[in-house]
């Protein structure tokens, strides 16, 4: 005989609004086991605990049950609850009656029905409950940065300024995303590689930074506090520890490529380092295009380079190495426009996107910071700014607002007016959403001050016409359809998840959304955590973020990693797979089963016919298993359990609420 | 090949050259034609705009004649095409609709049978090689704008070509030795029968399409419809009139004529005679005579 | 101008736009007023609302003003406005709604327009097929201009695009029937 006692809470009126939360408790004092039953306005309150402590004292009870609302969100409370009265916390069970019933169901009657069946089936398994007990495990004190961008190298400063080591992986030859395409930064102005550069040489300089360009995560393997990563190091055919940067090597390659860094406004050499502030400012090969990796002619590379560093035979390279923790910084793309046919499927050479804008405006871009157009190069009179590209557009891209067209937009017409004497920009928009500091006055002062002419409207064509570019929209404002003849036409592309995201939230197990943005556990409350332990977020992979935004979600991101690497143990929860040992035949088909690698062979001693013999029997690393249960039914001898949710258990619930 | 053909009225009065291109080049194709037994006007835009109902009847009643037959139908026109597959399209994912249908059509029709324009049978299924396998005569490189109006490639997600940029007709010019210009105004409007209606409201969108063409360069334009060759080719005329400096004289083909042509028909024959805007120039500056 | 009173304009028009909602299935709610069907109309320069400004009528409960603009007949069906949509709309469809809608109601505010469809449904009624000849003809004595059109006619004649007389189909006693269960079964769902 248990004694039980059976907790049922109002939630205000949100159960008590449509449970008799009385008769359920009436009831369930006449259940088996139940020695005390009784209700109370808020159960997870201070003062509703102290119902519960009171309860197990007074009436020296053995188990627990709350009927109130989902565990997700007061099951660790009310474990707490039983362990400072003294108790085991895992003799308890929660019914769900908000979540499950009360919320969904409007009829009263049948909604106090449905709880009593709810809190049966409750008590029926906490008398199977039996005591568990959390175990611990060390933390690798380490963290792994993915993306090298702005965020992922804020998130690296401030976790190795703490002291812990770092490493950045970075799928470019370089790190500084896209940051470093960017020319100058809404809403000061202020030159982006003049506010960049200096964090990328810290972070290269930074005795707790390790920095693996070129790089990209394979393998994810093991758990919260102790992953196991396989990088793989692509062949970067050049010598990292011998070449000291001199630049020879690509000054006298005669292969000449499409930038992708300049988007292909400009060129670069088959061996080269995207931009001249790189970090490492060290070159890679692509092999692609070089020719000797094409033809098997050429060399010039490794004839001139004065270290001898440049090496032809180099292969990729595959570590695996622990971290604790790991931040994914992998930022964002540009959409890809050639879908609208009406702006010409990318066809025309001078309707561009703002990346390409801010390339045309670098100094040390394609046309040496003079606006040139890319079809003649001629300079643009008339320049046409449409906003939405992609975004806010179900029909042909995402539905999503983008958040930094509309400043970047306003920066790019504020430079025409700069740069182009006696030029004049037009910029189409549905709506100019300017919510951050100091931004609604700069986007006034695009509007006064540098005469951009704002049109509210969606364009709906654009064609070439001779050399001009007709633009095509309704002022929607009177009314009427608009035609402006342009020289270059600048769209505000929507800011899209990389088109590996999803690749890599499988390797690494956390989840996306529908447009392959990495999701966070909580939309307002958990905005850095993934549903994964141990996976932060930082920057645009998150969701279109501007720079202000990337970095002090980078600063958040890296306080949560450092949290976990602070710690010395990690308690690791007790539900977890237990195996019957007498019954099992050593089959081993659950440790292919597991996802976390928690289950290994053992061999075990044991009597047989009066002899000592041995046998391999599965075994469970405790602190390894996330309790998921996916061996619990591939085991054919049924041999396996999940403390907690035992075969048992579960058959207990089911005859109370089905006999 | 064998379609039930559904010429439409226009193609029996004012597209009449539509109507005579077509059968030769279904000849030559292998294609066969067999008209609509007692086929009846598809209403057109007027008559959705009046009655949506009697809008998808009136095709319904010509497509369940054909699934009595059980063949497909091809319509020349492009609206014709467009009203028939809105109709089609209409029947099969509706039971409801397809009930009320068949209720004032006296006439089952099931979905089985579809539509399909006559660029689709003519170029997108015999394909190109057949067609340049049975050209004796070659384009010469003629600079040519192929105009498919807005109905051809609508409704968006149905049609058989591209909504903004659709090549099917441009492909045939290539094969053919033509040279298919590339100019930003192949699926603009040219006003239905708003010229005819609202004359100057209509006029607007001919000229500005006219424009266009010339603008790009062509030395004529080809077309899939016997609405929108109506108003490129007998609109000439009055915009030379109405418009100040308008001086129009772009000969405009339908495809089918060209086709013929290349497959060796007499131009006579094909109807190229009976436009309003003379053909005989450009067709001789090419040895097509 | 008056300022108009939105709260009753809303409330009178609801069941007007759920009616549009049920024959075009576009929601008008769901547009968001960005104006690119309108820049893409061909024919938006000769309206008196554009198609953008037509939906947002709609969205206002402003019913009447609706179904007496010109642009629900100026709209040449051509659906370039429907294929561009960024919110998936059919304003076409509403276009076309709208103008049964104000025949209906008896606000033809382009006669010519109206007439034209009059007449070419007429003969499609009463031949089972369009009688162009007949159908421009008696359209354009209609609208008084006996002439219009008329220089075209002599050269037509002579390259067979123009008959004399109507063809008409044998099943035309069948298609009349259509129009007029079309009719009573449209009227009906009222
Ligand atoms: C045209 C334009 C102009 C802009 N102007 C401004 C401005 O003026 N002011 C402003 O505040 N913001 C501006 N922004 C926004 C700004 O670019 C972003 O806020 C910022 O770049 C986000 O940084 P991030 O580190 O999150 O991503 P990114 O800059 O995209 O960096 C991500 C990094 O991760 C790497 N990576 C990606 N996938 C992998 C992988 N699988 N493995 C390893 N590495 C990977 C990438 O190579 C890259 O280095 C602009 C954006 C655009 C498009
Ligand atoms: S081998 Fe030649 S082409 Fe290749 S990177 Fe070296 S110099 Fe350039
Ligand atoms: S930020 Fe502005 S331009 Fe970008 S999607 Fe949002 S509203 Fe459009
Ligand atoms: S294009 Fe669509 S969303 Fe935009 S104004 Fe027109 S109907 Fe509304
Ligand atoms: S269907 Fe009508 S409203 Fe839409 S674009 Fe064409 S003419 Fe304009």
């Amino acid at each position: 005989m248990r004694r039980t006692g059976v907790f049922v809470c109002h939630c205000g009126s949100n159960i008590a609004g449509t449970v008799d939360v009385e008769r359920v408790a009436k009831e369930a004092a006449k259940f088996p086991n139940v020695v005390f039953a009784t209700d109370y306005k808020y159960m997870c309150s201070e003062p509703g605990q102290q119902v519960i402590k009171d309860a197990i004292k007074e009436h020296n009870l053995d188990r627990v049950v709350v009927a109130s609302c989902s565990p997700r969100m007061h099951e660790p409370t009310f474990r707490r609850c039983l362990e400072s009265a003294g108790m085991n916390p895992y003799l308890f069970e929660m019914a769900n009656i908000r979540e499950h019933c009360s919320w969904v169901h409007p009829d009263k009657e049948k909604g106090t029905i449905k709880s009593i069946d709810l809190v049966r089936k409750a008590a029926a398994k906490v008398v199977k409950d039996e005591p568990l007990q959390k175990s611990s495990i060390g933390i690798t004190k380490r963290a792994l940065v993915i993306g090298g961008g702005i965020a992922g190298i804020q998130v690296a400063l401030d976790i190795a300024d703490a002291g812990f080591p770092v490493t950045i992986v970075e799928k470019e030859p370089t790190i500084g995303g896209r940051m470093a395409q960017i020319d100058k930064t809404f809403p000061t102005l202020d030159c982006s590689a003049c506010i960049l550069t200096p964090k990328m040489v810290d972070a290269s300089q930074h005795p707790n930074i390790e920095i693996l360009s070129y790089s990209e995560v394979e393998k994810v393997e093991g758990y919260v506090g102790n992953f196991d990563i396989t990088i793989r190091k692509k062949a970067r055919s050049v010598d990292m520890s011998k070449c000291t940067g001199c630049g020879t090597c690509w000054e006298k390659c005669p292969t000449k490529v499409d930038s992708e860094f300049d988007m292909q406004l400009g060129k670069r050499k088959a061996i080269y380092t995207p931009f001249p502030q790189a970090v490492p400012n060290k070159p890679v090969i692509d092999r692609v295009n070089c020719t000797k990796f094409r033809t098997g002619k050429c060399g010039i590379c490794q004839k001139v380079c004065p270290t001898g560093a440049v090496d032809y035979e180099q292969q990729d390279e595959l570590i695996t190495e622990k971290y604790g923790a790991i931040v994914v910084a992998t930022g964002f793309n540009q959409f890809d426009h050639s879908v609208y046919g009406e702006y010409g499927y990318g066809k025309y050479p001078d309707v561009i996107t703002g990346l390409h804008f801010e390339r045309l405006i670098n100094a040390s871009g394609p046309t040496m910071g003079k606006i040139k157009r890319p079809s003649d190069h001629k300079i643009p009179e008339t320049v046409v700014f449409i906003k939405c590209v992609g975004s806010r557009d179900e029909a042909k891209g995402k539905s999503y607002c983008s958040r930094t067209c509309c400043m970047y937009t306003a920066k790019h017409a504020t430079l025409v007016h700069e740069k182009i004497p006696g030029s004049k920009s037009y910029i189409f928009y549905m709506d100019v959403r300017t919510p951050g500091k100091g931004y609604e006055e700069f986007y006034k002062r695009t509007a006064e001050e540098y005469e951009a002419q704002y049109i509210r409207g969606r364009v709906s064509k654009v064609y070439q016409k001779g050399d001009k570019l007709v633009v095509r929209g309704e002022d929607s404002l009177i009314g009427r359809p608009v035609e402006i003849e342009a020289d270059m036409v600048v769209l505000a592309n929507a800011m899209v998840a990389r088109e590996d995201a999803g690749d890599l939230a499988r390797t690494l197990g956390i989840s996306y959304d529908k447009d392959n943005f990495f999701t966070e556990a909580h939309p307002k409350l958990r905005p850095v955590e993934t549903h994964t332990a141990g996976v932060f977020l930082a920057g645009a992979c998150q969701g279109p973020k501007d720079i202000p935004d990337s970095v002090a979600q980078a600063g958040a991101a890296a306080s949560k990693a450092i949290g976990l690497l602070s710690k010395t143990q990690m308690e690791s929860d007790a539900i977890v797979s237990n195996v019957d040992e007498s019954r099992c035949s050593g089959c081993m088909i659950c440790k292919g089963i597991c996802p976390y690698k928690a289950i290994d062979a053992k061999l075990i001693t044991e009597r047989v016919g009066g002899k000592m013999a041995e046998r391999q029997v599965a075994a469970v690393n405790k602190s390894l298993c996330q309790g998921c249960g996916a061996c619990t039914v591939a085991c054919r001898a049924g041999c396996l359990n999940l403390l907690g949710f035992t075969n048992e258990q579960i058959l207990a619930e089911v005859e109370a609420v089905c006999l | 090949m064998k379609y039930a053909y559904y010429p439409g009225c226009s193609l029996h009065s004012t597209g009449i050259e539509y109507d005579m291109s077509s059968q030769l080049v279904a000849g030559k194709l292998g294609v066969e034609l067999k008209e609509i037994p007692d086929w009846n006007c598809c209403g057109a835009s007027a008559g959705h705009t009046t009655n949506h109902l009697l809008g998808l009847a009136l095709p319904a009643r010509n497509l369940a004649i054909a699934e009595k037959e059980g063949l497909d139908v091809m319509a020349p026109c492009a609206s014709c095409y467009n009203r028939m597959k809105t109709s089609e399209v209409a029947v099969k994912s509706s039971e409801e609709t397809k009930a009320k249908v068949a209720e004032v059509t006296e006439m089952e029709y099931e979905g089985k049978v579809g539509v399909k324009s006559a660029l689709e049978v003519f170029v997108k299924e015999a394909g190109l090689d057949a067609i340049k396998s049975l050209a004796v005569k070659n384009l010469g490189g003629m600079k040519i704008a192929a105009y498919y109006g807005c109905l051809l490639v609508r409704p968006v997600g149905i049609g058989f070509d591209d909504p903004e940029n659709p090549m099917t007709m441009d492909d045939m010019v290539t094969a053919l030795g033509g040279e298919a210009v590339d100019w930003p105004f192949k699926t603009e409007c040219c006003g239905a029968s708003l010229p005819t209606a609202r004359e100057m409201v209509g006029l607007k969108l001919v000229y500005d399409i006219l424009t266009m063409a010339q603008s790009a360069g062509a030395e004529a334009i080809v077309t899939a419809c016997p609405l929108c060759f109506m108003n490129l080719d007998m609109r000439q005329n009055d915009l030379n009139k109405k418009v100040d400096n308008a001086n129009f004289q772009l000969p405009v083909f339908y495809f089918t004529e060209l086709m013929a042509i290349a497959f060796g028909e007499k131009p006579a024959k094909t109807g190229v005679r009976k436009h309003f805007v003379d053909t005989s120039s450009v067709l001789a500056k090419y040895n097509l005579k | 101008m008056q300022p108009i009173n939105l709260t009753s304009a809303l409330a009178a028009g609801k069941d007007f736009v759920e009616k549009v909602r049920k024959a075009s299935g576009v929601d008008v709610k769901a547009c968001y007023q960005c104006g690119k069907c309108s820049a893409g109309c061909p024919v938006a320069f000769a309206m008196d609302y554009t198609p953008r400004q037509v939906m947002r009528l709609l969205q206002l409960g402003l019913t009447e003003e609706a179904l007496k603009s010109h642009s629900i007949w100026l709209c040449a069906q051509c659906e370039t406005c429907s294929a561009r949509c960024p919110r998936q709309l059919e304003p076409a469809k509403v276009m076309e709604a709208l103008r049964i809608e104000a025949k209906k109601a008896g606000f033809e505010t382009e006669d010519e327009i109206a007439t034209f469809n009059e007449k070419f449904l007429r003969s499609v009624a009463s031949n089972g097929r369009v009688f162009e000849a007949g159908l421009v003809i008696g359209f354009n004595l209609a609208t008084v201009r006996p002439f219009k059109d008329a220089g075209v006619a002599p050269s037509m004649l002579v390259n067979g695009k123009l008959k004399l007389l109507p063809h008409k189909i044998k099943g035309r006693d069948a298609v009349r029937r259509m129009f007029e269960k079309a009719e009573k079964m449209e009227g009906e769902h009222k």
